[in-house]
């Protein structure tokens, strides 16, 4: 028998917090394998709802860009610029989203079990993460289509994809904790994702606004605090070749507003989550 | 002398309750909307309708190794709470628990059961929700599977399941973790009694043979009584008495029923718009005399007395829920279903008198929950306000009493021989 004391006392602090969540792994991988199984389940065409909604996606800001003519770079079909921006974008949006709402929809299992509260939003990435790579299956396809072949950049790719993941988990568990006590926040998620899709790069390239002539130059950093364009930038840059404008300071505080914000997302997470079960 | 597993040092827990917002939610539009207020109307009273309620008072007490430890009282005694205390799940606001060992606590049955996954599915789900890894449930599968008998459903989803096999599975699984501490809230209150039986005894067996600790909440006096060495009788956050089974539950049989009028002023636990405000009860025979128990197959009474804090009541509603000693609801008493609602009431005490008539319940304690509507609006609601008793009597005036233990209500009824 395994002898494990616990103290449990209003302020202490878990000690082994982190040794717990790392016990609870199990329970990470449980409820993930729930969510993906759950999300097909009754649904009469199934996985293909995953192929379905980036293709959209992908249709519809490609007609957006041709139709306000937004620059294509030489030899680069612009239905690839386009779908080599949406799968991150949509891997940041359906991962924002399910992490922020995640709590509010396991309330039951909050207030009846104990385990470390981060598991429920990070076990939701996972499902994203399958949709994802299911939509760079999309990707490859377009690139056959156009006999279109990435150069050596493709291997930083999953680099990229950490990054747009450390700021959705990051961003996802802040609302995620807010959204416990204050279910205003529950309106604030698909406005950051209906907004963030037009003011990210996704139908036009950040050249387009870089370049723009008569942009002002603050314009122009507001656009580069925005973390996801480097995601994206990075995305193209890994994807579609190294000839890309590539903003680096931009780029540079991309990363660094990331880690920020998951850190903090993490840091307030963990000083709310013990009054989880009393609020929920 | 063994050490104990379960040490708990003044153990407290206050809430803080709101007696202005009535949504089960706080929207931070109304946070800043109230500061604003409140900055502009310089009232501080609408910052100060906040209290502290506490749902744990200084609690303390210890539990060995091996021993079957049952918390009663009535609801909002704080036995939810304290079990979600030890659970982990809520932090106390004061005092310390020391737990040796593993807990696994089982508030609900099929916690974490979601409906469009199978049998099969679901087990694996509950069993690590409830703290068990991979290896685990594989070894133990196929004696859940056999202890919940849906071995023809393991691929149907669960929530084709009847009631009773849901409540079996999901018994199933959190009865074969293996912790050394098991923690049960009231979750035996469903499933038939054979199943019933079946998970006390398996239960039994899990803390006799197996030597693991357990901790029991119910409010079936039967199973606590069969399973448990000891108990701990909680009042109002406080515990009454604590000792041997067969003290301390003689103790709450009676002070549960002694009370022939039942305050209410003091409840907080109240939900409504306030318009009235329920203050006593009193249970009465059928010569107006206050009584602490009815007699099945005479007449009785309830009176409800109230305040009205408006001008005047139209659409009143009331309605008294009754639950037996199981806390099953057993039947509703509603002037909405008897086509008696009372409209322009002005006074602003009154008392609203239900005639009980040929009372057909067995012998029993019975709680009861108060509830009200004025214009469709809930005015006051205390859920399990009080207690009466019922006592045996001679229904069918026969001039005997009718059997004990076959059902739990009697029917005016009577045979005929036909050719």
């Amino acid at each position: 028998m395994s002898a494990q004391r616990v103290i449990i006392r209003p302020d202490s602090e878990n000690a082994n917090y982190w040794k717990d969540l790392w016990n609870y792994r199990g329970l990470f991988f449980f409820l993930a394998w729930r969510d993906v199984l759950v999300r097909y389940k009754q649904t009469v065409i199934g996985i293909a709802w995953s192929v379905i909604r980036p293709l959209l996606t992908i249709f519809a800001m490609f007609f957006i860009g041709w139709l306000f003519g937004s620059s294509v770079p030489d030899g680069i079909p612009r239905l690839l610029l386009v779908a080599a921006a949406a799968i991150p974008w949509q891997f940041f949006s359906s991962s924002f989203s399910e992490a922020s709402n995640s709590l509010i929809a396991n309330s039951n299992l909050l207030t009846k079990v104990y385990f470390p509260r981060l598991i429920v939003p990070a076990s939701t990435v996972i499902v994203c993460l399958i949709d994802f790579l299911i939509s760079l299956i999309i990707v490859a396809g377009i690139m056959l289509a156009y006999s279109f072949t990435p150069d050596i950049h493709i291997v930083f790719l999953p680099l990229f994809l950490i990054l747009a993941l450390v700021l959705s988990l990051g961003a996802g568990l802040f609302i995620a904790a807010l959204n416990v006590k204050y279910r205003d926040f529950r309106y604030v998620i698909p406005f950051i994702v209906q907004f963030g899709l037009y003011l990210s790069p996704v139908a036009f390239s950040s050249k387009d606004v870089y370049g723009h002539p008569s942009l002002p130059q603050f314009a122009k950093v507001i656009y580069s605090l925005n973390p996801m364009v480097g995601v994206i930038d990075g995305f193209r840059w890994c994807i579609l070749g190294g000839d890309l404008s590539f903003y680096m300071p931009g780029f540079i505080l991309s990363i660094v507003f990331s880690f920020i914000v998951l850190f903090a997302g993490i840091s307030y997470f963990r000083k709310t989550e013990k009054s989880f079960a009393d609020i929920i | 002398m063994r050490p104990p597993v379960i040490l708990v040092e003044n153990l407290s827990k206050s809430y803080i309750l709101r007696h202005k917002k009535q949504g089960s939610y706080v929207a931070l539009r109304d946070v800043l909307s109230d500061k604003v207020k409140s900055v502009f109307s310089g009232n501080k009273n609408n910052l100060n309708t906040s209290e502290e309620f506490l749902a744990l008072n200084d609690v303390s007490f210890e539990v060995k190794q091996g021993e079957r430890v049952g918390v009663i009282g009535r609801n909002g005694a704080g036995k939810s709470t304290l079990l979600k205390i030890l659970s982990r799940i809520v932090t106390p606001t004061k005092g310390q628990v020391t737990i040796e060992g593993r807990v696994a606590s089982l508030l609900e049955v099929g916690t974490g059961f979601h409906p469009e996954l199978t049998g099969r599915e679901n087990i694996f789900l509950n069993g690590a929700i409830l703290g068990m890894n991979r290896s685990e449930i594989v070894r133990k599968f196929d004696e859940i599977v056999s202890f919940a008998e849906v071995d023809r459903f393991l691929d149907t989803p669960v929530k084709r399941y009847s009631s009773g096999m849901y409540v079996r599975l999901a018994f199933a699984v959190a009865a074969h973790l293996e912790p050394e501490i098991l923690i049960v809230d009231e979750v035996l209150a469903v499933g038939d009694a054979q199943f019933q039986k079946k998970c006390l005894g398996k239960m039994e067996d899990v803390s006799k043979n197996q030597g693991r600790t357990v901790l029991f909440v119910s409010h079936n006096m039967a199973a606590i009584q069969n399973l448990c060495d000891s108990c701990i009788y909680l009042h109002q956050g406080r515990i009454l008495k604590s000792g041997p089974t067969n003290e301390v539950i003689p103790e709450y049989l009676q002070s549960a029923a002694s009370n022939a009028t039942i305050r209410l002023d003091d409840r907080k636990d109240r939900t409504g718009n306030g318009s009235i405000h329920f203050t006593s009860v009193e249970v009465k025979d059928n010569q107006n005399k206050n009584v602490e128990a009815l007699q099945c197959g005479k007449d009785g009474k309830l009176c409800i007395y109230f305040n009205n804090k408006s001008e005047v009541l139209n659409n009143f509603h009331i309605a008294v829920g009754i639950d037996d000693p199981n806390g099953q609801r057993v039947t509703i008493f509603s002037n909405e279903a008897t086509g008696q609602l009372f409209s322009d009431v002005r006074q602003h005490k009154g008392v609203v008198e239900i005639h009980l008539k040929k009372i057909p319940l067995r012998q029993g304690v019975y709680s009861f929950t108060l509830y009200s509507t004025v214009n469709g609006e809930i005015a006051d609601w205390i859920q399990n306000a009080g207690t009466f008793s019922v006592e045996a009597g001679d229904f069918y005036l026969t001039g005997k009493l009718p059997p004990e233990g076959q059902g739990s209500f009697f029917v005016d009824h009577d045979f005929q021989l036909t050719q």
